[in-house]
This record gives C-alpha cells, structure tokens and sequence, in this order.
C-alpha cells in the first residue's frame, strides 16, 4: 500500500471519496509519524490521537453515505494559538498553564465544521514572539530540515514552527498557522512549505490568543499551493464575532490554480535588494523573475522607498499591542497564580515567572513606548510611517501591479541556539525584514518553495498581492511551484 | 532616547512584571539596542501624514446594544486558578 502521509489533500479528497482508503487509516498513518517523530522534532505539544480517530470515524460515516465537507477526513494539525475546546490552549506559555477553553475559535469551528480532522495541537514561539520558535516554554521544533552531511539541529523558523515542522515531517496534511510580521511566511520557507497569511481581516481572529490586533492573521500551512488554497478556503469567513471580519464572500480559491499568468504585471521592488544579502538569495528573486516572465508575466521595475522603515515601526506597533492584550494574564481568570505578600505582588509574580524572556521584553517595550510623554515619540510616529509604507503598495496597485516579488527570507534555516542571533535581539528581529511589510500594510502575502541553499536547505519567495486578492496570489504562486518543483526533506528521524 | 535602569524598573512596575537588579541591568542593554534600532524612524518625515488607524477600508461593524450571550458564569470560571461559587478569588484588596 502506497504511503498515505506522502499524499497532498488534493489527493487524499479523491482519494477518500473513491474509497480507495478510510480517513480512520489516513488518520492512523499520521499518527504512527507524530508518535515516531514527536521525541524528536518535538512539534506537537499535545497529540489528540483519541479525538482524531473519532472524527475519522465520524468522517467515514459521512464519506460512506457519499456525503460529506470540503476537508471531510483530512488529518490537520493546529497551533496552540487557536482555541480548541477542552484541549491544551496555551500559546505555547507557561503563564497559561492548565487552560482548556470552554469554546472553540471560529477558524477551527469552520475546519470541523467542513469535516477536518484534529491530530493535536503544534509548538510555536510563546505568544508568537520569535522567529526560530525557541521562546516556547515546550522547547524548541527542530527542524526536519538538515544541511547537507550535517547533523546539526537548525530552527524551523518561527512562530510557526511547529505547523511548518509538522507538515515537512509528514506529521500532518496541513496546518493552521498565525502571521503577525512574518510567522506564516518565514516558517514556510526553512521547512520547504507552502504558507499564505491572507488580507487582514479574510479569517476570524476570534478564540485565537491575541499577540498584536492591528497585524494578527490565521492562515495556512501545506505541502502545496493548491493544498493551502483548499485550506483557506475553508478557514476564511464572514464573522460577526470579529469587528475586523470583512464582509466579502470568500471565493473558490482553487479555480485560480492554473490559469494562465500572461499579461499579469509582477512589480520587483528595488527596495528588498538588502546589503549583505547572500548571493543565493539574489540568485533566486532571478530565478523567479525569470520563471514568470517565461510564463509570460511582465516583469516592472517599481521602488518601495519606505520598505527599510516597516521593521523598526513594527517594533514599535507590535509590542504597544502586545503589551495591552498580554495586560489579561494576571494569575486571577485563568492560568498560572504564584502568590504574593497582595494582590499587586501576586500579578508581579506571576507574570515574572509566568513569561519568559522575550515576551518581557516586548511588554516592557510596549509598555515604555506607550507611557505618558513618549506617545507621541514613538507609537504616533509608528502609525504614521505605517500609512507611508501602506501608501507604497497602494502606489504600485495604482500603476497597475497586479502582484509583488520578494524573497521570502533574508537566509535559510539556521542554527538552534545560535550565539551570535541570542546575544542581540534585533538581530533575530531583522529575519521578518522582507515579511513585516505585508502586515503593516494589512496585504495577503504567500511563500512558495522555488529552490535549496547551497548547503541543501530550502530557500522561499515571496508574492505580495493587493487586498482580497489572495486568488491572484495562488494563481501566481502555482506558476512557480511548477518551475521549481517540490522538496523533500531526507528523513532522519523516527 | 535610550533608558536608564530606574526607568526599566518603573516600566516593569507599570507591566505588573517583578524583576531583580541582575534581570533590570540586562533588560536595560536590551531595551536600548530596540530603541536604538527604532530610532531610524526619525528620519522619515511625517509632516503632515495621517496615523494609519485601520489597514482595511471599512467603516468598524457595529451590533445592537442587545444581549446575544450569558449565564455561562461556570464556564467563566472554569480555568480560574482559584474561585468560589462562581466568583474569582484573590488575596484581600479592602482592609
């Protein structure tokens, strides 16, 4: 019998509804890999093997009757951000201890809702602070990922990490992921994944454990462009829960997937050529530029002259946010208490031990940039440089740009524990310097797979497309997914 | 603008975080290598730029004033670390 895991879900939805296999059996495949694995890779923090089975069976009930969902018995795992009810919900923090929410988010009622099956939930960086998914309280993911004749453990990249682990490993068919500057995206280029965070305000942020309101989004993780169009298909929706749900219909994302890209205008921004950029990294953005034009895309040269500035005002935006939602964890609601001598010594010293570093960090930030006199300094002039960068793109929509080429990542996979990245925060900062862009600006971005390092690791590009276009992003995408192929880890482990 | 580690001190007492002088010198190290990562901002000019208070073009959705939800008070305080009879319980805050 073929390996059910190597199947994408464009194939294991032909595949259940001829009955060529049960989702009970495809669900069992994923599970003995997440139980070989898992010591490992350490992606899942919570394996729901009892519950998945249910909903396998529940499934075949449906498939039997030749009914059932767009994702009727597809095994899926979840980030720890997303409420999931009676189920491990932690944001991968220590200050959340023990939380079970009574309630599910609106993006995994719209997953089970379509037939879904939940594996168990994935690692992430604490609160989705990082971007090598080491600031979990549940350790590191290790990425499947090696260089080649290397054993050394890189970083899947982060928040992500565990969605983007998870699916290079075979652990899942695809997973549910959150972007707030680069989390969807980033993760998704070291691991050779696919990975879109659509238009702010297409998924439902409601049940998903806020870091930065304003940047927040859900989107997929997935072998391939059409896998992660059926995803967000199913995960975007119009809903009344959230005030910043945009009340457009969600299309057919998949009838994209194959259209021609002629007369399409791709705009290059001069802007993302970055000093010090490694050579390979060039090499790829015109490998890319090539594939497109070939597929007969026009290819402009546009300039984004405010691009260098999305970083530093994002860490000025970000963490304001951050700092307010994160006011919540107190040791009263929910969650870790540590006492204290009063209540005021209770919620200091629960919160000291209840978050690790770089989520002090980040509040303290927040907190600073945010205190009486230094508003306007910081988080006005933030805001306001943000409306510089939006009206950037807004420009080149203008112009008639239908789509925007970057890298995706300013390197490959790195390191666990690398030195040079844990001594200076802003280093590790400057990883989101081609993504947080798209979220300042509220744009759909994808990250497709198009090559491998010179050490054998998967390198990504970026499309950037104009607000609601994510199909235009899709049809694009597949254009480059068929240039370059597919990618494979070598396995390791297990 | 950078940070003293008075001032580091008086933020984690505003974020309700408890931390030790060790903890407080580190954090003030830092919290100025962000500052001073943030401080290229100064210079973009922002005359007469408006903040940018929502990325999407849409009017904020409004509800009626209407209750849609309640009598859930056991699930409100089912992750409570401590509570009573459906009240959250925290050291004494009135003398």
């Amino acid at each position: 019998m073929t390996d059910l895991t190597k199947l994408t879900i464009a194939e294991a939805r032909e595949g259940l509804k001829n009955k060529d296999y049960t989702s009970l059996e495809l669900t069992d495949a994923f599970i003995a890999n997440i139980e070989a694995a898992n010591a490992q890779l350490n992606a899942y923090i919570t394996i729901t093997a009892d519950q998945a089975r249910e909903m396998a069976k529940a499934s075949d009930a449906k498939l039997a009757k030749g009914e059932g969902g767009a994702l009727e018995g597809i095994p899926l795992g979840i980030k720890d951000l997303f409420a999931t009810k009676g189920v491990h919900t932690q944001a991968c923090s220590h200050i959340l201890d023990g939380f079970k929410p009574p309630y599910e988010s609106t993006v995994t009622t719209n997953l089970w809702a379509d037939g879904a099956v939940m594996l168990g939930k994935l690692n992430m960086d604490e609160f989705a602070m990082g971007s090598s998914n080491e600031t979990s309280y549940y350790g590191p993911v290790i990425n499947p990922w090696r260089k080649n004749g290397s054993n050394q453990d890189l970083v899947p990249g982060g928040s992500s990490g565990g969605s983007a682990a998870a699916v290079a490993a075979r652990m899942c068919m695809g997973a549910t992921a959150t972007d707030t500057g680069g989390s969807i995206r980033q993760p998704a280029a070291f691991t050779g994944t696919v990975g879109i965070k659509p238009t702010y305000g297409r998924c439902s942020r409601w049940g998903v454990v806020a870091f930065a309101s304003s940047l927040d989004q859900a989107g997929p993780i997935a072998h391939t462009v059409r896998d992660s169009a059926i995803l967000l298909k199913s995960m975007a929706s119009v809903d009344p829960k959230d005030t910043t749900s945009v009340d457009l219909p969600v299309p057919d994302y998949e009838a994209a997937i194959g259209k021609s890209v002629k007369g399409l205008k791709i705009g290059i921004p001069a802007e993302y050529r970055m000093e010090g950029m490694p050579a390979e990294i060039e090499d790829l953005w015109q490998k890319g530029i090539s594939w497109l034009k070939d597929a007969g895309a026009e290819i402009v040269d546009i300039s984004m002259p405010h691009t260098k500035y999305a970083l530093p005002a994002y860490y000025i935006v970000a963490p304001a946010e951050a700092s307010s939602n994160l006011a919540r964890y107190d040791g009263v609601r929910y969650g870790l208490r540590v006492p204290g001598k009063d209540i005021v010594e209770m919620y200091e010293n629960t919160r000291a031990e209840g978050f690790g570093e770089e989520v002090k960090r980040r509040i303290l930030i927040g907190t600073y940039v945010l205190s009486a006199g230094y508003y306007d300094a910081y988080y006005l002039k933030a805001q306001k440089v943000r409306t510089l960068i939006k009206r950037d793109f807004d420009l080149a929509w203008e112009n008639g740009v239908d789509a925007i080429l970057t890298p995706a990542t300013p390197s490959a996979a790195f390191g666990v524990a690398d030195q040079d990245l844990h001594s200076d925060p802003v280093k590790m900062y400057l990883n989101d310097i081609f993504t947080v862009t798209v979220n300042m600006a509220g744009l759909p971005g994808i990250a497709v797979p198009a090559g491998l390092s010179g050490d054998g690791l998967p390198l990504g590009l970026q499309l950037i497309g104009k607000p609601f276009e994510e199909s235009t992003l899709f049809q694009i995408g597949q254009v480059i997914e068929d240039a370059a192929g597919s990618f494979e880890p070598e396995k390791w482990w297990g | 603008m950078s940070v003293d580690i008075d001032t580091v001190k008086r933020v984690a007492r505003l974020a309700r975080i408890k931390v030790s002088e060790d903890d407080a010198t580190r954090m003030t190290g830092e919290l100025n290598a962000i500052l001073g990562f943030v401080e290229q901002l100064d210079e973009v000019n922002i005359d007469g730029v408006e903040p940018l208070t929502s990325v999407v073009d849409q009017t904020m959705k409004k509800r009626e004033d209407g209750v849609t939800d309640g009598n859930k008070a056991k699930d409100i305080t089912l992750n409570a670390p401590a509570s009573e009879d459906n009240f959250f319980m925290v050291p004494k805050v009135v003398e």
